[in-house]
């Protein structure tokens, strides 16, 4: 008790730090089996997507034809992670400045990317730059490009890389492959010309 | 007596499944919420830390991509390996990923999203819910996305 104010502050000091891959990543790895074992829910996230459009706008497509109400679970999941992104905002909110990998700040600067404050750089996502072709390509294009090529390959990150690969599904490995080999084609031959237009 | 018993036994059947099936969509939500929070604060939703990955600048995500996949894969073989039961009751049946072309076509699609929004689906969510509200435009262009696939589904391999 007599401690209790100090311990407070060391908790929070630590809780609003960045944390380490190695407290994140068992905990995400945690949520299969927390699934699982709360209803035989198999983790998967984009699945979401495809689940917002059977509900809002099914315009007589088969591929959104069925009972998504029986989904709702990953509905609820997903209304979650958005509250917890809200929560994480208010309450544990880093106050310093990001930690960016020296190299790759170096290299965006060259590209036209100046703002290395927040999680994102604001000076490139934000909604006055949505009409610039840059922030159309990132944020437009790119968003279309997440929501068609998950539901392609049919899962993403969680569904296919954490899920499918904690199952052993080979094809799972295959996706993940792909995803990498995507991001790094972007990221070393796209992202040079689109980030300086 | 006998109607007295038939009268009340639909009630009990028709409740109860209810009951449980609403308090368990408040465990998913909680599930998410928790699973937000680690997405924020490990800064998995962070545009930077993608861009470090792909540029081979920082072990981060590839630590937290490789020990969360290290953690499922224990415990999908500790669910099989004792024939774990979920709190349902139910059996747990993780279906089997059949292999298709898409995830070639798709997966690389994915990437190239990937790449330029900083973002998988599930860090959207949590981007727009850390206050970046433009993100907003970014997952109605996935649901666009997606609702082509779903349009042009049988044109593709």
């Amino acid at each position: 008790m007599f401690h209790a104010g100090h311990f407070s502050n060391k908790m929070m000091e630590w809780l609003t730090r960045p944390w380490p891959w190695y407290v994140a990543g068992p905990l995400i790895g945690l949520t299969v089996p927390a699934l699982l074992l709360l209803g035989n829910k198999t983790f998967g996230i984009s699945s979401s997507l495809r689940h917002i459009c059977a509900a809002c706008l099914p315009a007589g497509i088969p591929f959104f034809q069925y009972n998504w109400k029986k989904e709702s679970w990953n509905l609820m999941f997903v209304a979650g992670v958005l509250v917890g992104g809200i929560l994480a905002g208010l309450f544990l909110k880093n106050p310093e400045p990001i930690v960016v990998a020296s190299a790759t700040k170096a290299s965006l600067q060259t590209m036209n990317v100046h703002d290395f404050q927040g999680l994102i750089p604001e000076n490139v996502f934000s909604w006055s730059a949505l009409t610039s072709a840059r922030g159309f390509i990132l944020m437009v294009v790119g968003g279309f490009l997440v929501g068609f090529g998950t539901r392609w390959a049919g899962g993403c990150t969680s569904g296919h890389a954490i899920m499918g690969l904690s199952n052993l599904q080979w094809p799972s490995l295959i996706a993940t492959i792909c995803f990498m080999i995507g991001g790094f084609l972007m990221t070393w031959f796209g992202l040079p010309y689109i980030l300086t237009l | 007596m006998e109607t007295k018993t038939e009268e009340f036994t639909p009630e009990v059947k028709t409740q109860r499944p209810n009951e449980v099936s609403l308090r368990s969509l408040w465990a998913y939500g909680v599930i998410g919420i928790l699973f937000g929070i680690v997405f924020v604060k490990a800064e998995i939703v962070s545009w930077f830390r993608i861009q470090e990955m792909f540029r081979l600048d920082s072990f981060h995500m590839y630590g937290v991509i490789g020990s969360a996949v290290m953690t499922g894969m224990i415990s999908v073989f500790l669910i099989k390996r004792y024939h774990a039961k979920a709190l349902t009751g139910e059996k747990i049946v993780i279906p089997a990923k059949v292999f298709q072309p898409g995830q070639i076509y798709g997966g690389l699609l994915f990437g190239f999203g990937w790449a330029l929004t900083g973002a998988c689906p599930g860090p959207l969510f949590a981007q727009i819910g850390a206050g970046y509200s433009v993100v907003i435009v970014t997952l109605f262009a996935a649901l666009a996305g997606t609702w082509t696939y779903g349009a042009l589904r049988r044109y593709l391999p």
